[in-house]
């Protein structure tokens, strides 16, 4: 429940949100969100829709009206930095609700959109091999693809860019489970080569295997938080939050 | 009348119609790529048009007066270059100081600001140069003169224009469709938000796309300066026909604003051989039909 | 109906004592103007202003409360300034008749652009209504009957009902009062009654009012009929007044004019655009003087309205004072 339990897990953090408030128009979504994780981890936000999980990844890259707390990256405050310095300068990659694929640009072109945000990008090779569908309809129109090329182009494009802290909001909504079950395997892979990830999810299953940390979220706030090894003991507790 | 005669005089006006059409297809264009990124449609685009063949026209025969120095006329081929440029830059003031204001706010706000910017700009000009047209004397002595064109003897500089601007078109097309910054353009269009969370600067982009299809306004004017002659009005008969143009064609498409351009400048040509009176209001009653067959226009997305 | 009616209840209880004095407060000085100008300011002035801002309110009947920017309402009262100028010089018409067939010219002319026109949303229907408008002025420019660059001159004032002679500046001034005042009163009623609410919710959510039911298309039409038929019945007015009607009248600056005056004023607000239109003539006559400065002053007022003045005179006093419908 309380940050420091999670704190004393912790060496330093990589992201840090704290008392996170955000706006769209005149409507107030966050009320003050708490959460960090240290280089390496992944993190998920769970809750029911609506809750103020999207909001919360949106509102870290910037993408709401009005934004007041605190967000660190690697040490360094972003709560007052224009929209389109954030991921260039803290090396996010940033993976939208509904995976954001452009649909007048070709696949190749969604791929090579993002600017280069770090020094180890994945090349292009690697992303092939990573999502070797994607390489067979290099030449299509973004939107002329499946859901789970679609989703795969999202993720590769952010990949490539050398982001080490990723932000995902929903990758396995919709997709069919053996697509589901690829996205797992690449999402290890990827935690296996040390990348940070902030992980929305709605599929517990999916994301329960992955996580270090969970951090439920309602109404704008976190109102509970669940380590990996503390899941079996709270398992009735985290099935009466996610229950609809 | 024998039907050789006919079609040499249909070709001849098709030509004459077709110089009118690439200025239609490059205002078109550039009202085309600014709506699609800032959704403005821009009224300002004849006035910047007058602008640029303005510029032009002082470069040559004003800009050396004003400054006493009496042998400097800075003639077309720097012109070509100066005037987009500062039309371009007088966009981009607009942009930054004026437009950028109304982002957010129904789309007939940036309409009537730029209405307004139209009738200042005319206004000025009228004020300091006769209203009823200056001629441009600086045309190239390269491009005087007639060419043979088998069916008609044909203003060289007029098929100058239409070559040139054919390949403006062409080139402002690959840009947009097959290059990274076309592809930025592209994004952004669709969603700027996202494109802005990636890490582009977004509101830049704005600027200079404003810039960029406010320039190819300007290029236009100079290229219509030894044409036509240089008026504070030319440039406000021809937007109205240019939103037809772009209601015909629908803003969604760069290549579809250029054909539609050029195919009404060549349809309105040729309905001056058959009744010359409907020729000014060919392109207006063209839209009419548009609209009852397809009106989302020829390229529009439907709905 | 239901939802329809809670725009007229959204009025808060204790802002509608206030809007009830505000309005009739405006009433009384509208009156009151009406009434008195000619007797303190020169009478064709005053005609000039009551026939632009009837012109005003009826386009704005359709930007203020349908939503609809038209760019194109030269075309109705010049067009329709014409047709009354050739039908009382050609074909003697007496003058109350010269309005009425200026008024049907474009209320036909209104349902032929206006079912064009809303085939397309949002600004394409500015674009579509300008380009529509473009074809009456050319037509005005060609046409045998309506003297092409020099217009039509010399329109004879005539006979109201055969025997008020409108030679007489005070008969006619108190003609073109009455005919300002049926056709304010007709806007003023046609917002407050039912089928005006419709079009207001149209305004503000067009999805919502085409899932409540309303044939959004044709409420639509009728009010662009309707704008278009008034906007007709102050040109032809204006034609009797000045006793001619010219390519001016139909021309895309008068078309942005009647945006300028109803943006002065206020959009969207019931007196508004009077104001709007006496500020605008007003300024024109001032300014007269320095010659097209004039179109950099008009031109540059629309900018700072737009920029920073957008609700207009009336609109930003009504938001000050809390008053609702004025």
């Amino acid at each position: 429940m309380s940050p420091d339990t999670t704190a004393a897990t912790m060496t330093k953090p990589l992201l840090k949100v704290s008392d996170l408030h955000a706006w769209y128009g005149e409507s107030h979504v966050l009320h003050g969100i708490n959460l960090e994780l240290a280089e390496g981890q992944l993190i998920t936000l769970l809750g029911r829709n609506g809750a103020g999980r999207t909001t919360t990844l949106r509102a870290i890259m910037g993408l709401v009206d009005r934004r007041t707390g605190s967000i660190q990256i690697g040490g360094a405050e972003y709560i007052g930095m224009p929209r389109h310095k954030i991921a260039p300068t803290a090396g996010i990659g940033y993976c939208p609700e509904e995976r954001g694929i452009f649909s007048t640009l070709t696949v190749e072109e969604n791929l090579m959109l993002p600017p280069v945000v770090g020094p180890d990008g994945m090349p292009l090779d690697e992303i092939f091999t990573m999502f070797p569908n994607l390489r067979d309809v290099r030449k299509r129109m973004g939107t002329r693809l499946s859901g789970g090329e679609q989703q795969m182009l999202a993720m590769a494009r952010i990949l490539r860019t050398g982001a080490r802290l990723l932000l995902l909001d929903e990758i396995t909504e919709g997709l069919a489970p053996v697509i589901v079950k690829t996205l797992g395997t690449v999402i290890r892979q990827l935690k296996a080569k040390g990348y940070t990830i902030v992980l929305v999810e709605q599929n517990f299953r999916f994301a329960a295997p992955l996580a270090d940390r969970h951090y439920v979220i309602e109404h704008g706030e976190v109102i509970d938080v669940v380590e990996a090894h503390e899941i079996e003991t709270k398992m009735d507790r985290l099935n009466h939050y996610l229950s609809v | 009348m024998s039907f050789d005669v006919m079609m040499k005089l249909i070709m001849a006006q098709g030509m004459l119609g077709l110089n009118n059409g690439v200025f239609y297809a490059m205002l078109s264009l550039g009202l085309a790529v600014i709506f699609g990124l800032l959704n403005v449609v821009n009224f300002a685009h004849g006035a910047l048009y007058m602008t640029g063949a303005f510029v032009a026209l002082i470069l040559n025969s004003y800009l050396g007066v004003w400054l006493g120095i009496g042998w400097l006329h800075i003639g077309f081929w720097p012109a070509l270059i100066i005037a987009p440029i500062v039309v371009g830059l007088f966009g981009i003031l607009i942009e930054r100081f004026l437009l950028r204001w109304l982002y957010g706010l129904d789309p007939i706000y940036s309409l009537l600001l730029t209405f307004g910017i139209t009738l200042v700009l005319q206004g000025l000009f009228i004020n300091y140069f006769n209203a009823s047209g200056t001629p441009y004397p600086g045309m190239p002595e390269s491009l005087r003169g007639v060419v043979n064109l088998g069916f008609m003897m044909f203003p060289k500089y007029r098929l100058f224009v239409i070559v040139f601007s054919i390949l403006v078109c062409i080139a402002v097309w690959f840009v947009i469709e097959r290059t990274r910054i076309g592809a930025m353009l592209r994004a952004g269009t669709e969603n700027p938000e996202l494109v802005q969370a990636f890490g582009i600067n977004v509101p830049r982009m704005v600027t200079l796309t404003f810039g960029f299809g406010t320039a190819l306004a300007g290029l236009a004017g100079v290229l219509a300066a030894p044409i036509y002659s240089v008026s504070p009005l030319m440039g406000a008969n021809l937007i109205i026909i240019i939103f037809a143009v772009v209601v015909i064609g629908g803003m969604g498409s760069i290549a579809g604003a250029v054909v539609t351009g050029l195919a009404l400048g060549l349809i309105e040509g040729v309905t001056k051989v058959f009744y010359a009176p409907a020729s000014n209001t060919v392109i207006f009653f063209l839209m009419v039909i548009v609209l009852l067959v397809r009106p989302a226009g020829l390229f529009g997305r439907q709905g | 109906m239901t939802d329809i009616a809670e725009f007229e209840e959204d009025v808060p209880a204790q802002d509608r004592g206030r809007t009830r004095i505000g309005q009739a407060v405006l009433w009384i000085l509208l009156l009151g103007f009406v009434l008195l100008a000619p007797f303190f300011l020169y009478p064709v002035f005053v005609m000039q202003l009551l026939c632009f801002a009837l012109f005003a309110c009826a386009f704005n009947l359709l930007i203020g409360f349908t939503g609809l920017l038209s760019f194109g309402h030269a075309a109705f009262f010049g067009g329709a300034a014409y047709i009354c100028g050739h039908v009382l010089t050609a074909w003697g018409f007496p003058p109350l008749l010269g309005i009425i067939a200026g008024g049907l010219f474009a209320a036909v002319l209104g349902l032929v652009v206006g079912a064009l026109a809303i085939r397309r949303q949002g600004i394409y229907f500015a674009m579509i209504t300008l380009a529509l408008a473009q074809i009456v002025y050319f037509f005005a420019l060609q046409l045998p009957f309506t003297g092409g660059e020099d217009g039509l001159q010399g329109i004879p004032r005539g006979y109201l009902l055969g025997f008020i002679n409108l030679n007489d500046s005070l008969n006619m001034y108190y003609f073109v009062a009455v005919v300002f005042l049926v056709g304010f009163l007709a806007i003023y009623r046609t917002i407050h009654s039912p089928f005006g609410q419709v079009l207001q919710a149209i305004r503000e959510n067009e999805p919502r009012a085409l899932s409540l039911g309303y044939n959004v298309d044709r409420f639509k039409l009728i009010a662009f009929v309707l704008s278009a038929t008034l906007a007709g019945v102050a040109g032809s007015t204006k034609a009797i007044v000045f006793q001619f009607a010219s390519l001016t009248d139909v021309h895309w600056s008068t078309s942005g004019e009647v945006i300028l005056m109803t943006l002065v004023g206020g959009m969207g607000t019931i007196f508004g655009p009077v104001l709007g239109a006496f500020i605008v003539v007003a300024l024109q006559h001032v300014l007269t003087g320095i010659g097209s400065w004039v179109q950099v002053v008009i031109g540059a007022t629309f900018v700072a309205c737009v920029l920073v003045f957008r609700r207009g005179i009336i609109g930003e006093i009504a938001r000050l004072l809390k008053l609702h419908s004025v």
